[in-house]
Order: structure tokens, then C-alpha cells, then sequence
């Protein structure tokens, strides 16, 4: 689109003055909906998602998988979630992240024991600036496990791209708009494989391994807010 | 991979195949990164703008172009529009349904999607007839006939040679006809996790076994334009760099033998 817009200066920082390889702030808070079995609020930049997660009897009766659980999450965007109204209802790029999400998810849950159930994972995206599959999934799965679901592992995601032609972690709105490639990706911290990889753009094999190493490294950061956040809802606070 | 019951496959058959890949063969005699054979008819479907029948194995898709005048988006006036939709035939399996797209149609629609659109196939920029007023609008529709696996890269052949030669019909509004121009061949490379091996264009029955799929496509530089892990499953980070190596090794030689 428009090539000349600039998006690293002259001292090597970016448009909202991040390093390369420097993180949005992110915030996860559980326990937000009081009605869901298990619930997660994220603010990743100025992203806010939040995620409530049912667990109950898979309904209709012949979607019943009687040996596991069935992952349906749901990727919805709210009307003013984003600069042009989104229109309502499922798009396809919001059946295909809510697809890739719940492919992400059934890869940490341990289905089988939760034979004949069904795990809805209900995603709102409240206010969208880039990288809302990540937020939403990394959400999703503190979600999921506040709702008591047996996993094997918190899934935590971190993007990566490129701006200017340049590796950056966790691309900003412009950079997504209008840099050359958008990496988004998940894995299992514990065995850190991947559940979640998509890329599009144009990105070289070497690009490709410095995007990885940088996500792997930013991804040990994000686990720690995850399971701080789960920990945080049964800590008893000081002084009170 | 249809998640359905209709879709199950016997233990038997299933630790066959496991067996056989371990081996390094699989049961049809390929070696793990063989493709099946492939057959690409172009103009298959002379009223089409472009064209092209592809068979892999027995995963029969055709590839239709329809090119019209039409306006462009508000946010891209200077650029001409492209659009890729994969249909899922009711016909092409037994519990392929009529009705909207499944999740399923939607992932390998914009995957094959994505493939195209960053290796920059069109030049949408060149598809431009008067600026912000009037583009031409390249609908790139695939019909899957038959399953039996690997619609992705079926797909992917099939629109690239169905671009390859497709014609704008500039004379039915007053111009002259013009070869759409094609600036780059991508081609994408699907693989199987089956067991701890990466199987390239599973069939059907090496899909049921998979535990994930990996799309790599690449283009003739070499780079990575679409990448997508599908299916439930996990992969390390060798496995996906190995994949990045297959796809480029096996992609360069379909495209040299089957899109040059």
C-alpha cells in the first residue's frame, strides 16, 4: 500500500518508541465473568479481549464425541471493537481464527478425560490492535484453566513480523498494516512445540529463525503473567 | 481432515500405515516426501477467463477465473481486487454437506488465499482501468470434485495454472484483450505429522492418521508466503524448519516440471 511510511526511525526504535524486540504491556485478570465456569480479561497494548469458557454435556446429543471433550471456541469481534464498524456475526477470517484456536487449545487440554463434553470458549475482542488471535488464545487458555479443565499446559502465544524489513516481536497496528509479513504463533511452554503457526508475507528462512527465537523468548515472559494470573485469584492479599 | 464418524478408519489399516512410515515407505510405495501423480489440465473450461483441471491422485479439483470491471475498495483505489473461494462439493465426500462454507471450506480457502496474494501472483496494481472508479475484479472459484486428501495444494496448482492463462476479456467492454500477467509461480507443500515423520501430500486415509498438518508455500525466491499449521497436533521447531526445507526442495521441482 503505501511503502513510504516509515515505521523504525533513525535510532532504531519504532513508531510507539519500542526496541526490535520489546513487547507490548500485558495484563491477564481471571475470574471476570461471574456466570462462566471460567473466565480471563487480557490487555495486550491497547488490545482488550475477554474470554468466558462453559464446560458442559456436548448439545445437539450427536456432536457427543464418547471418548473426549470437543474445543469449540468462538472468535467474535464486537461493532466498535475496531476503527470501521465491523459488521456482526462470523466473517471468514473470524472462522478461521476461531478454528485455529480451538485446534490450539485441544492440543493442551487433556480431552479424554472429559468424555461427552463440550468446551465453549466464547472470545470477545472488545478494542482490536493487531495481533488479537494471539491475545485471544494466550486468554483463552488461562480461561480454560480457571474453569477447572484438566491440561496438560497453558498455551501461550506471542507474534512476530516484519517492519521496515526488519524481524520485529509483536507487531503494533501500523506495522501490521503495513509491514511485510505477520507470524503469528502458539506453543506448549513445558515442550515448547508449536500448536499454532501461520505466516503470511514474505518471510526468508533465516528471517524465520530469528522471528522463532525471539517469540520463544518473549513467550517465557507472557507464561509467567498466565500462571501469575491463575495464582493471583487464590492468594490471600497482605494487610487486610 | 473431516472430523465426522463417517471418516473413521479401521486400527488395523491404521497401524499398517503407521508401520509402513516408520519404515520410511508408505503403503501406496511412495517415499515419504513423494507426491501422488499429478495431471493439470488448463482451459479446461473454455468460458472461463482461465482454467485449469487438476488431479492428485485421485483429489480431483477444477479451478474457474471470471474477470470483470467492477469498483475498487475505497481503502486500495489504485489496486484491482482478487478473490479466491474454495468450494467443498457435497459430491466430492460422503459427508461433505450443501449449505455455507464449513470451517474447513473457509482455513483452505484463505490459506491457498494467502499463498497467492503474497507471492503476488497478480499485480493488482496493473488491473487498474480508471483510478478509484473502475478495476478489473479477478474471481478465482475451485470446485472440489473428489477427496481424497490434500485440497490444499491441489487448490494451489490449480489456481496458479488456471492464472497462468487467463485472459482479461477487456473486448466485451470496449478494449482489447490482454494476457493477465502472472509475475510469480508459488506452489505450496503439505505435510502430515503421522507418527514422528512429515509425510508430504497425504491421501485421505494418511490425513485420518495425522496428528497435524503443515502448509509451507513458497515462491521462486525462495521465501516463505503462507505458512499454516492446521489440525490438532504439535510440532517442534525442527520439524518446521524441516518442512521449510521440503517445500522448498519438492516445491521447486513441481513448479520446473508442472507450471513452467
Amino acid at each position: 500500500m503505501e511503502g513510504n511510511i516509515k515505521l523504525i526511525n533513525d535510532d532504531g526504535l519504532r513508531l510507539d518508541g519500542r526496541a526490535f524486540n520489546e513487547m507490548r504491556p500485558i495484563k491477564i485478570q481471571t475470574g471476570v465473568i461471574e456466570k462462566a465456569d471460567g473466565s480471563a480479561f487480557i490487555e495486550w497494548g491497547a488490545n482488550k479481549i475477554i474470554v468466558a469458557v462453559y464446560v458442559r454435556e456436548a448439545y445437539p446429543k450427536h456432536t457427543q464425541n464418547m471418548d473426549r471433550a470437543i474445543v469449540k471456541a468462538r472468535y467474535n469481534m464486537a461493532g466498535f471493537s475496531v476503527e470501521e464498524r465491523k459488521r456482526p456475526g462470523p466473517d471468514r477470517r473470524t472462522m478461521e481464527i476461531s478454528k485455529v484456536v480451538s485446534e490450539a487449545l485441544s492440543s493442551a487440554i487433556i480431552l479424554e478425560k472429559l468424555p461427552r463434553v463440550e468446551i465453549d470458549v466464547f472470545i470477545e475482542v472488545l478494542e482490536a490492535d493487531a495481533g488479537t488471535r494471539i491475545a485471544s488464545l494466550t486468554a483463552s487458555s488461562v480461561a480454560v484453566a480457571d474453569a477447572g479443565v484438566p491440561m496438560r499446559d497453558l498455551v501461550v502465544g506471542c507474534t512476530a513480523g516484519k517492519a521496515d524489513g526488519r524481524v520485529v516481536l509483536d507487531l503494533s497496528k501500523d506495522e501490521d498494516n503495513y509491514g511485510q509479513a505477520d507470524i503469528p504463533m502458539a506453543i506448549l511452554p513445558r515442550t515448547g512445540k508449536v500448536v499454532l503457526l501461520q505466516i503470511d508475507g514474505d518471510v526468508s528462512e533465516e528471517e524465520f529463525d530469528q522471528a522463532t527465537s525471539m517469540m520463544m523468548n518473549a513467550m517465557k515472559d507472557i507464561s509467567k503473567i498466565q500462571r501469575d494470573a491463575l495464582m493471583s485469584k487464590y492468594s490471600i492479599e497482605d494487610g487486610e | 481432515m473431516p472430523m465426522d464418524s463417517n471418516a473413521v478408519i479401521s486400527e488395523i489399516k491404521k497401524g499398517f500405515i503407521l508401520d509402513s512410515i516408520k519404515k520410511g515407505k508408505r503403503i501406496d510405495g511412495r517415499s515419504l516426501t513423494d507426491f501422488r501423480e499429478i495431471k493439470i489440465t488448463e482451459n479446461f473450461i473454455p468460458k472461463a477467463c482461465g482454467s485449469a483441471m487438476v488431479e492428485l491422485g485421485k483429489t480431483k479439483v477444477v479451478a474457474g477465473i471470471k474477470i470483470e470491471e467492477g469498483t475498487p475498495f475505497p481503502d486500495s483505489p489504485e489496486s484491482g481486487v482478487m478473490a479466491l473461494n474454495i468450494e467443498l462439493l457435497p459430491m466430492a465426500f460422503p459427508t461433505f454437506e450443501s449449505g455455507p462454507p464449513s470451517e474447513q471450506a473457509i482455513e483452505y480457502s484463505r490459506v491457498v488465499d494467502r499463498g497467492i496474494r503474497e507471492s503476488n501472483v497478480i499485480d493488482t496494481s496493473k488491473l487498474v482501468i480508471e483510478p478509484g472508479e473502475k478495476v478489473w475484479m479477478v474471481y478465482i472459484d475451485i470446485d472440489v470434485l473428489n477427496y481424497d486428501g490434500n485440497i490444499i495444494d491441489a487448490c494451489t496448482l490449480a489456481a496458479v495454472s488456471a492464472l497462468k492463462n487467463a485472459i482479461v476479456p477487456a473486448s466485451k467492454y470496449g478494449g482489447e484483450d490482454f494476457k493477465l500477467p502472472v509475475n510469480a509461480l508459488p506452489v505450496s507443500v503439505t505435510m502430515a505429522k503421522i507418527g514422528d515423520e512429515l509425510v508430504c501430500d497425504p491421501d485421505l486415509e494418511e490425513e485420518q492418521v495425522s496428528n497435524g498438518r503443515i502448509t509451507v508455500t513458497m515462491a521462486e525466491d525462495n521465501h516463505i508466503h503462507a505458512m499454516q499449521k492446521g489440525d490438532v497436533g504439535e510440532f517442534s521447531l525442527d520439524e518446521i524448519r524441516k518442512a521449510i526445507k521440503t517445500s522448498s526442495d519438492i516445491g521447486s521441482k513441481i513448479r520446473e516440471k508442472y507450471l513452467r
